[in-house]
């Protein structure tokens, strides 16, 4: 059994009165996806590690609509989004933290048009701040020494400009951080955006997450680092299909932090 | 017959800028078969990317050799076009360098000098860019998109620019007096040596010869724009301008479907009531795009702009991959589809007539539109702000809104979103589960 983890939600907040300082969006691969549930825990124990007063909608959490608008199926995404902002808007959110770069961007982005305006933050950022203000203190040297390469999710930093946050975070750990050739702006893609986690690919010569995890074995990294559920369970297939998940493990950013 | 030459250069300037105004003509009215866009906000910022994006090339120098060779290129082009202007007065005036007249003799020897420079540079560019083309091959010049006359392109507009440079060295070399003159002609004074021994009469034949074939060489040029992907020079600044000025990542929201989903949303709204008086002239919303004319008067201007120079298609990971995804022939389909239907139009007094094609189908397949992972790298990498992405998600609204063409796959996941509010077929009320795993 693993540990107990304080998760309070909107509506039990509500019912005592108290407005919390975040809310987390967990997103549906953080709640449903065996791997992406491992990285939800691992942010809330975060959270409370650093006494972060925050709250999840739980069952009131429906899909953004993400998937839905990048497929093509304009109609699901506003009708999701405009169930959610009700929603949202009902409990008075004003601030959003997710681990979904996906959410991220469909909240911050697209939702505003349709009536939903919050500020929403990256776990990876709002990490960053809660080790700046020392709220979070890293006491262990669990990364010192390893070499981690980052993979930038493309909805994080070429669909908003966030590079640095998770960087930042890498490398408080002590940890030796390698980048990729495609790094940053030029990151490759892991494969799974614009709804093609949901179908098979393409004929091809090769699948993108394989090429991608090419690009981060150039690096000859211990561990190779993401920021979304996605990009990890792209690149955990990658490595998987390298045969290397004996040397290489695949960790999302708040996992490294839980643990350091 | 004193003025003959004068009106003969009249006469040849007059026809090939009006038979470049009448292509503008045509180009705008192509442009303007797409729907308007609402560009009035962030106007600082889109000056901004004119300024840093368009003229200062920010985009181009991120490779550094072909973005380096470009600039050269570029501003030699722009500078030595100032020469330009002495040509069209002396040609319409009969007179020979203005600029010495009104000039002093060193300020115009300088001028010449730097335009003779920046010639030699071109030239030094252009044969670089060639050999990168023909010789080495480069991989994102070789795309399956780039066969046929896109190739001969993007070839035959660096002989124009060979030929030009040469003739304005030649003219110069060939001109005696200029020559005497002793300044200016840094890199001419290297080329006339070629000549000796030439008798007056022939010289000064050759350098009309060449004076002319510049002049009606740049009319021909300025005229082969609307033919060539070339046409970029002139369109890269208002395509900047008009270029994304949001996040990347945030895509647009149909506006056509938010009325919808707000009615059918609404508990209080009479699904059998008319339509609002507002809405009666409105055209009946066709969701998503199947032909140029459902793109935005963006999308066709950067269809246009677009330089087929493939950094999209280089960074594309559908690409990079073997899928059949090309960002650059996304623009260039599109292109070709815009001038089809204008020479459509044209032939039918001015009204497009049915002619059984449409751009997603006969040009793009669907299978292109699915290999699509909306990374935005293609965005990225271009270097006059064109959105390819931004056409492949309007068509991939239309199949799916339309047509109800999604993958299979896809339209289960999209039913799970429908019934579970997820994207697999798991009860909402486990939402919370993780919390206790
Ligand atoms: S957004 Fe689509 S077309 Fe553009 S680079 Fe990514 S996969 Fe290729
Ligand atoms: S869309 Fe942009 S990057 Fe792609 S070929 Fe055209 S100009 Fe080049």
């Amino acid at each position: 059994m693993s540990e107990q983890l304080k998760v309070p939600t909107m509506a039990e907040m509500m019912a005592e009165g108290k407005q919390p300082e975040i809310l987390f969006w967990v997103g549906s691969a953080g709640s449903y996806d065996d791997r992406a549930k491992k990285i939800t825990r691992a942010f809330v124990k975060i959270l409370n590690k650093a006494n972060v007063n925050f709250a999840v909608l739980g069952t009131e959490e429906s899909n953004t609509g993400d998937v839905a608008k990048r497929a093509g199926n304009e109609f699901l995404f506003q009708m999701q989004a405009v169930m959610n902002i009700e929603v949202l808007n009902g409990y008075e959110v004003k601030r959003i933290v997710t681990c979904d770069p996906h959410s991220y961007n469909c909240i911050k982005n697209e939702y505003p048009g349709l009536g939903g305006n919050y500020e929403v933050i990256h776990h990876t950022q709002f990490i960053k701040d809660l080790l700046s203000s020392g709220r979070l203190k890293l006491e262990g040297n669990t990364y010192k020494g390893k070499r981690i390469t980052f993979h930038d999710p493309c909805y994080l930093g070429r669909g908003n400009g966030v590079y640095d946050a998770p960087r930042d975070v890498l490398k408080k750990t002590n940890a030796t951080l390698v980048e990729m050739k495609r790094h940053k702006s030029t990151a490759l893609c892991c494969g799974a955006g614009g709804a093609q986690m949901f179908k098979d690919a393409e004929p091809g010569d090769k699948e993108v997450n394989v090429l991608r995890t090419e690009d981060a074995l150039e690096t000859q990294p211990q561990i190779i680092a993401t920021g979304c559920p996605y990009c990890n369970t792209m690149m955990t297939d990658g490595v998987k299909f390298k045969e290397k998940e004996a040397d290489i493990k695949v960790l999302d950013i708040a996992e490294l932090i839980a643990d350091a | 017959m004193e003025y003959l030459p004068n009106i003969i250069f009249a006469i040849v300037l007059v026809a090939g800028i009006s038979y470049f105004a009448k292509n503008v003509k045509k180009l705008i009215r192509n442009i303007k078969l797409g729907h308007k866009v609402d560009a009035s906000d962030h106007t600082s910022e889109r000056w901004k990317n004119v300024v840093n994006i368009a003229l200062g090339q920010s985009k181009m120098v991120k490779r550094p050799v072909s973005g380096f060779l470009h600039v050269i290129v570029y501003v030699g082009f722009v500078i030595i076009n100032i020469e330009v202007l002495e040509i069209i007065i002396d040609g319409i005036f009969g007179t020979h360098r203005i600029g010495l007249s009104i000039l002093p003799e060193s300020v115009y020897g300088f001028l010449i000098g730097s335009f003779e420079i920046l010639a030699l540079l071109v030239l030094v560019s252009v044969i670089i860019f060639w050999i990168r083309r023909n010789i080495i091959k480069i991989r994102r010049f070789m795309g399956s998109d780039l066969k046929g006359w896109p190739k001969s392109d993007g070839n035959i507009i660096l002989y124009f620019e060979v030929v030009l440079m040469i003739l304005f060295l030649v003219m110069n070399a060939t001109d005696t007096s200029f020559q005497n003159m002793e300044a200016g002609n840094v890199i001419s004074q290297f080329i006339a040596p070629w000549f000796e021994g030439f008798s007056e009469g022939t010289l000064f034949t050759i350098e009309r010869t060449a004076w002319w074939l510049h002049i009606v060489g740049i009319l021909v040029f300025l005229n082969y724009l609307y033919f060539s992907k070339h046409l970029h020079i002139l369109l890269a600044f208002p395509n900047v301008y008009y270029g994304k000025v949001v996040p990347k990542g945030k895509f647009n929201n149909l506006d056509a479907v938010t009325a919808e989903v707000k009615l059918m949303m609404d508990p209080d709204a009479d699904p059998y009531a008319a339509p609002a008086e507002t809405e009666e002239d409105e055209v009946p919303a066709k969701f998503g795009a199947s032909d140029v004319m459902d793109l935005s008067q963006v999308q066709l201007l950067s269809a246009y702009t677009c330089t087929e120079c493939g950094r999209c298609t280089s960074e594309c990971p559908a690409n990079l991959t073997g899928k059949k995804l090309s960002p650059r022939k996304i623009m260039m389909d599109t292109r070709d589809r815009l001038e089809e239907v204008g020479k459509n139009i044209d032939a039918n007094n001015g009204e497009f007539k049915d002619d059984g094609k449409q751009l997603l189908g006969d040009y793009i397949t669907n299978e292109e539109l699915w290999a699509c992972t909306t990374c935005n790298a293609c965005v990225e990498a271009c270097p006059v702000s064109i959105d390819p992405l931004s056409i492949i998600m309007d068509m991939r609204r239309y199949l799916v809104m339309e047509q109800s063409a999604a993958p299979m796959e896809l339209n289960n996941m999209m039913t799970n979103i429908e019934n579970n509010g997820a994207p697999w077929p798991y009860n909402q009320m486990d939402r919370l589960k993780w919390k206790d795993e």
